[in-house]
């Protein structure tokens, strides 16, 4: 008495949000069902598992079948062979691109490779996300990759315009596909308090300020924008060139000592671990400046993350400052030396300073 | 050379890349039409190709224009090998022909193949000239409208009702043609698919040729079907109601509406300067205008409409095929009243001078009348006959397949009309039913047939009636319907001589005629029949076993079973009927299928209170007497399970019938029954069963016997039918008595199950468990399903049963969930309505608002009589039909608060319809319903007929996602194309729509499975009921703009 067949199909494609879920999860369809049957309402209908097996099976039938579409979302506004209101398409493409914040921060600053895929399954294991969720979230880092790393323009735009996703969702793929790309380290044991939020801002500060796109409305780079092909994914080559200026800050002897000074008098007295700060001083513009002089080094950018941490947060953890005053610090550290006499190169310093500082602010979990 | 047809072959979309080492296509089209082909240019390397081609013309007779689809084929050019066909899109050109229709095919259509399903689409411009030809009827019949709905379409007025028009064409089938044995699977079902596309050309065309001659304008119920009867070919037949339409204008609509019973007979009828807005041709404006000048003057060289002169007793020569056991058959068929008819001529009296009387088969495949056009309603008459198939003769394919050495060959050269002979003889024993029960005409009316190998059961029913002969004379005009909103139950026989024994009593309402206990019609329910509480779906299942056998042996025992089978399903019938408490049928469907070696039977209808019949009585449960204590005690709780689940099933339908006072007052009444006695029904009774009757009858009620294994099994399934869950509500009619409000919320869908039995030893018993069950289930799931849509209704739930394999049962059913608006309650008027306004802040604040304010007066005018003040915004003749019956029933009973709520789901509804739509999408949302309107909306304009037939193989089944996938896919790709459809000739819903055909077979060991869909429905242009000055102008261009190339 086996059911052979057992399809429903409505003018109006049905989908419930919750089975979407359970499929996107990568529950089996005896799993979802167990799920289904002790969740809330269900008593209401006196759904018996049967009814609820043949609706699932058919909803994931469904799903495996847009699947496809959801691949390449711009197609599924215009494909007919799903009636699908459009609200619910842009929940179905949000859905299916969402991903777990856990899941990321496993690959994330991983190559988008094979190989990386091939692990998969121990990050399944780690994270407790089924192996198939990860795959399919791995294989959406990758399509997104694949698709605007070929584009110019803007890398968010273009992420939302492609895959109509929300602005939110949007950046964090542009941050994935920005840390996937230039490789930034994220797994060490010392990054690992940092969560993939902090990660994604820490992005989109780079990505708006020092890509080739970040001085975007200048003349000069409308010319350029034939030219450059990642834009918004490669980091600015004369930016990070200009960069090494910046050593003069700690290599000439008078300006250290003239930049100190300025950062102390304006601390003085509005901090608690004020003496902490004039002690180290030295050797945290020393850690940021050099952090700046090497980033030309490919090998020195997949650090930036751990160097500011080593370099930076840890020691003023170890001191025990709290935010505000690492903020203080920040803001009268990178203001000050506009006041340098000698010290001539201020739009690469702000350029620089600012992206810092908002990273660190970031970063810097009390 | 009456017409060039005109295509242009705008752009692809969403090719499939056919070359592996670039990833890309080199796309081209043909364009072909008749033995002329075009072919655009190659569009190299590209996925999404522009050709923009030029306009390729063909110069073509209009016949050929009818009969023959536009095919258009995407190919891949390949410089070395054959180039790879990518799909085909067939195109019907059939609404242009007609003015009134689509001016234009111009949209996205799915390239469809029938071994990969549907891939990419592509952009094509159609249009057609027709040149003005004095002698354009002569072969074809370019303007004939026709429509699958089953009630005059809305905004058109029947100004005549002609009648029953039919014809068949035959062929063989590509599929068993020598050929088929060295072609490819797809060349197989390519040909297949455009033999059938041809033949319902044909078809069409020769039954336009009909209507013309009747001086008709229109065919309405058009119901097409197709015989694949293997090995003795295709036959492609078609019956409807051949009428004079006129179209109301906008203007004239509303018009009528509001002053419906004193609209002058010229307005509607055939003033020259309404209809020389539509020019059908606009040179000769009288030959199109069917009613003013009848077409019988035109010289014509087609045979008469019905061949009379083809004489029944021609089929009882062929011995081989004459089966047909119906009219021998003693008991339960519908057949064996006619046998009476003899002395029943007398009840023929009034009505001899008809126009019906004159008439062949005086046959409607209506279910919905205008009002006053149905009089009285005899009961369901039925008639099945089994036939062996004959390898049909079709002079047109020449000589017999020279491989084939069958002795057959030879018996059946000379007969090319026995389906027609065969189809004949069941008409006329369905007319000499009608005859029996006193009436003159059959309304209702289909046919249907089930092939298991070489048996054939051909089916037809329908329901006797009297009809206002008003409506067939010429100049016939809205017929004040009177204020009987009873009438049609009086019966139509003489009381003293009646065809069959019945209970009859003094109308409930009038008090003056008799009326039958119960009644049973295949039509709708009648808008101004009055109705205690809400309807429900009455389902009778039945499987019966039989022994594998070969021809005519078969064929004998498949029709010694049929007596049996239907009586037993009218017994489950009545038997659910009463146990809710019920008193008629409505849209009663019977479908027997055969399969080698079971019967399936189905019965489906919708139950309901009618006010003008009695209340119906208890349902008694006897032990075959016998002393014993346990066996008492058994017998008594079963009838309390019973007496519960009636009372429970009173409430549930909010069956109140106004029973109190009336008794007293109603002098003729005989003494209130208790109990109804069991008759058979009043159409399938005969004079065998009445002997068996009235057995039952001397017992005063209605008696199950437990000791009976049939009364065990009756009264099993009587209480394992679960009712739907709260909140649903179910019918197979076009609406649900009792609701009322709909909202625009609606899910039109398509779900198919097969079962495989296990091969054990099954008993009739346990098989009928496992189909009702099944059917149970199937139920189950579709509530489960459409629970977010609550309060609903699924309405005109369609049943299909068959049995394609030896162990396999298939269920297909389609239908429409609607939801409607639950709270008829007066004093949470103004709170809803703002709530409504919350809801939707977005759309049109403005517009909502006014509606609130509509919303309000609408609730204070409804205390006082006035529909006047609604009839502005009354977007359907249906619509105000249900209002006046409202007004009607008003009068006697406590339905005032009905009438609010429906006055306040007007308004609802339009509020819901602006949150509803999709606008914003490249793709127009096209809404589907097998029902003939769209709540909440007004048809503005038909489009033609959607009749479209699809092949879907696959050798790689498991890969597809296994049977299960496989089916899904390509029933989400049929809706697609009927969307695709729609919206190119400018529309945006398929109403009528329904799956004629689902025929599924599947080899899983080979990996493969094949399946054939035929879909119908009538595309439209609807506005809602909230933009009222939306011209269809306004509505095409917009479709057309958003569907345009980019």
């Amino acid at each position: 008495m086996a059911v052979e067949l057992d399809v429903f199909v409505g003018n109006t494609t049905i989908m419930d949000e919750e089975v979407y879920q359970l499929w996107l999860d990568g529950y089996t369809v005896n799993d979802a069902v167990k799920v289904r049957m002790v969740s809330e309402g269900m008593e209401e209908y006196e759904a018996s598992a049967e009814v609820v097996m043949s609706d699932t099976m058919d909803q994931y039938r469904t799903f495996q079948m847009c699947e496809r579409l959801l691949h390449n979302p711009t197609k599924l506004a215009n494909q007919l062979l799903f009636q699908i209101p459009p609200h619910r398409q842009a929940m179905l493409i949000e859905r299916y691109y969402t991903f777990d914040d856990v899941f990321v921060r496993e690959v994330l600053g991983k190559k988008l490779s094979k190989g990386t895929k091939k692990d998969l399954d121990d990050v399944s294991s780690k994270t407790g996300i089924t192996l198939k969720s990860c795959r399919r979230q791995f294989d959406n880092f990758k399509r997104v990759f694949k698709v605007v790393e070929e584009l110019k323009g803007p890398l968010v735009e273009n992420i939302r315009q492609n895959f109509i996703l929300s602005d939110k969702l949007a950046r964090d793929y542009a941050a994935i596909v920005f840390f996937a790309n230039n490789r930034f380290e994220t797994g060490k044991r010392k990054l690992q308090y940092l969560t993939f939020q902090d990660f994604a801002f820490c992005a989109g500060q780079l990505i708006k300020n020092w890509t080739v796109g970040a001085v975007g409305e200048s003349v000069f780079l409308y010319v350029l924008d034939n030219m450059v092909e990642d834009m918004d994914v490669d980091l600015d080559k004369e930016f990070l060139q200009d960069l090494k200026e910046l050593k003069i800050l700690i290599t000439d002897k008078d300006l250290l000592d003239q930049h100190k000074s300025l950062v102390c008098t304006a601390l003085r007295g509005k901090t608690k671990v004020y003496t902490e700060m004039e002690t180290n001083f030295k050797n945290l513009s020393r850690g940021l400046v050099n952090i700046a002089a090497k980033l030309t080094n490919t090998k020195d950018v997949r650090d930036f993350f751990i160097d500011l941490v080593e370099k930076f947060i840890e020691p003023c953890r170890s001191d025990r400052w709290a935010s505000a005053d690492m903020r203080l610090y920040l803001t009268h550290y990178t203001n000050s030396a506009h006041l340098l006499d000698t010290f001539k190169y201020q739009v690469v310093w702000d350029r620089y300073m600012g992206v810092i500082k908002s990273c660190i602010f970031k970063m810097y979990h009390d | 050379m009456p017409g060039k047809l005109k295509a242009k072959i705008v752009a692809g979309r969403h090719l499939p890349v056919m070359d592996r080492a670039s990833d890309l296509t080199d796309a081209f089209v043909e364009v072909k039409f008749g033995n002329t082909t075009f072919k655009t240019d190659v569009y190299p390397k590209c996925l999404n190709p522009q050709w923009n081609s030029e306009w390729f013309k063909f110069e073509v007779d209009d016949e050929d224009l009818q009969d023959e689809p536009l095919q258009i084929t995407v190919l891949d050019h390949d410089t070395y090998s054959a180039n790879d066909a990518i799909g085909k899109v067939y195109i019907d050109i059939d609404p242009l022909l007609c003015s009134e229709a689509a001016s234009v095919i111009s949209g996205w259509f799915p390239i469809y193949d029938t071994i990969h399903g549907i891939r990419g689409e592509i952009n094509v411009l159609v249009k057609v000239d027709l040149f003005n030809d004095l002698n354009r009827f002569r072969q074809s019949s370019c303007g004939v409208k026709f429509f699958c709905t089953t009630s005059i379409p809305l905004c058109y007025r029947a100004a005549m009702v002609h009648g029953f028009v039919e014809e068949l064409v035959v062929n063989e089938d590509p599929e068993y043609q020598w050929i088929d044995r060295i072609r490819t699977p797809r060349a197989s079902n390519e040909a297949r698919q455009r033999l059938i596309s041809l033949m319902s050309g044909e078809l069409q065309r020769k039954i336009g040729l009909k209507v013309l001659e009747m001086g008709g304008n229109a065919v309405v119920g058009y119901l097409q079907c197709f015989d694949l009867e293997g090995e003795s070919g295709i036959v492609v037949r078609a019956i409807g109601t051949a009428c004079t339409l006129d179209k109301l204008s906008a203007g004239a609509n509303a018009n009528a509406y509001t002053h419906p019973n004193t609209a002058p007979a010229s307005n509607a009828c055939n003033s020259p300067s309404k209809d020389s807005k539509e020019p059908v041709f606009s040179e000769d404006p009288p030959t199109a205008l069917g009613p003013l000048t009848p077409l019988r003057v035109l010289p014509s060289s087609s045979p008469p409409p019905f061949s009379s002169s083809k004489p029944c007793s021609r089929q009882s020569s062929s011995s081989d095929t004459d089966l047909s056991l119906t009219p021998k058959m003693g008991m339960g068929s519908g057949g064996s009243v006619g046998k009476e008819a003899g002395p029943l001529k007398m009840l023929l009296r009034q009505q001899t001078q008809t126009a019906l009387e004159q008439r062949e088969f005086p046959f409607f495949t209506l279910t919905c009348f205008p009002p006053g056009f149905l009089v009285h309603v005899g009961g369901v008459v039925s008639a099945r006959s089994v036939k062996l198939l004959d390898r049909i003769h079709n002079p047109a394919l020449g000589n017999p397949r020279p491989y084939k050495l069958l002795d057959w060959n030879s018996v059946t050269a000379d007969e090319p009309e026995t389906r027609d002979a065969w189809w004949e003889e069941i008409r006329q024993e369905i007319k000499s039913h009608a005859k029996a029960l006193g009436c003159h005409a059959v309304v209702g009316y289909s046919e249907s047939t089930s092939i298991c190998e070489e048996v054939c059961i051909l089916s037809a029913a329908g329901t006797a009636a009297i009809l206002n002969p008003r409506y067939m004379r010429e100049g016939c005009l809205d017929i004040g319907s009177g204020d009987h909103s009873c009438g049609f139950c009086h019966i139509p026989y003489d009381e003293l001589n009646m065809p069959f024994p019945a209970q009859l009593t003094y109308c409930y309402q009038c008090r003056r005629q008799k009326v039958p206990d119960v009644l049973f019609t295949t039509i709708d329910l009648p808008t101004e029949a009055a109705v205690s509480g809400k309807g429900c779906l009455i389902q009778a299942r039945l499987c019966r076993l039989k022994k594998k056998a070969q021809g005519e042996v078969n064929a004998t025992s498949i029709s010694n079973l049929l007596p049996f089978m239907e009586y037993e399903l009218h017994t489950q019938l009545m038997n659910k009927l009463k146990l809710r408490s019920m008193n008629a049928l409505f849209g009663l469907r019977i479908q027997i299928s055969i399969g080698e070696n079971m019967l399936l039977g189905l019965a489906s209808a919708t139950g309901v209170y009618l006010s003008a019949l009695p209340t119906p009585g208890g349902i008694q449960i006897a032990g075959k007497a016998s002393g014993d204590l346990s066996n008492e005690q058994h017998v008594l709780s079963i009838q309390k399970r019973i007496n519960d689940a009636m009372a429970k099933n009173k409430e549930m339908y909010h069956i109140n019938p106004p029973e109190l006072s009336e008794e007293a007052a109603g002098s003729p009444i005989p003494e209130p029954k208790q109990r109804s006695r069991l008759f058979r029904s009043q159409s399938e009774s005969s004079d065998e069963l009445s002997e068996l009757d009235l057995s039952h009858g001397k017992k005063d009620a209605f008696v199950l016997e437990i000791d009976d294994t049939d009364a065990v099994e009756d009264i099993h399934s009587l209480l394992t039918d679960a009712p739907p869950p709260a909140g649903f509500y179910s019918c197979n009619t076009e609406v649900m008595p009792g609701v009322y409000n709909w909202t625009s919320g609606l899910q039109m869908f398509t779900s198919v199950r097969v079962l495989r039995l296990s091969n054990a030893n099954l008993t009739n018993q346990s098989l009928n468990k496992i189909f009702t069950d099944m059917c149970e289930n199937l139920l189950k799931s579709l509530y489960f399903k459409l629970r977010s849509m609550i309060p609903c209704c699924l309405c005109h739930v369609n049943f299909t049963v068959a049995v394609p394999e030896d162990e396999l049962i298939q269920v297909a059913v389609t239908a429409v969930a609607m939801s409607f608006d639950k709270e008829p309650i007066l004093e949470k008027l103004g709170d809803r309505a703002n709530e409504d306004q919350l809801q939707f802040p977005m759309e049109l604040c403005a517009e909502s608002a006014s509606v609130a304010i509509s919303n309000l007066t609408a609730k204070f005018t409804a205390t006082s009589v006035d529909y006047g003040s609604f009839a502005d915004r009354c977007s359907t003749w249906l619509e105000l039909i249900r209002l006046k019956a409202h007004t009607i029933r008003r009068g006697s009973v406590k339905t005032s608060r009905r009438t609010q709520s429906l006055g306040r789901s007007r308004s609802l509804r339009s509020t819901r319809s602006s949150g509803g739509g999709g606008g914003g999408t490249a793709v127009t949302v096209v809404k589907m319903t097998p029902l003939s309107f769209l709540p909440g909306t007004r048809l503005i304009k038909y489009l033609g007929i959607i009749n479209m037939f699809f092949i879907r193989e696959t050798t790689s089944l498991r890969e597809e996602g296994g049977v299960s996938g496989f089916l899904h896919t390509f029933i989400a790709e049929v809706f697609a194309m009927v969307r695709a459809h729609v919206a190119a000739l400018g529309g945006n819903a398929v109403v009528s729509y329904s799956m004629k055909e689902c025929v599924f077979m599947e080899n899983p060991n080979k990996n493969q499975a094949q399946c054939l869909i035929n879909v119908s429905g009538d595309a439209v242009v609807f506005v809602r009921d909230t933009d009222q000055e939306a011209t269809p102008t306004l509505i095409h261009t917009s479709c057309g703009g958003t569907d345009g190339p980019t």
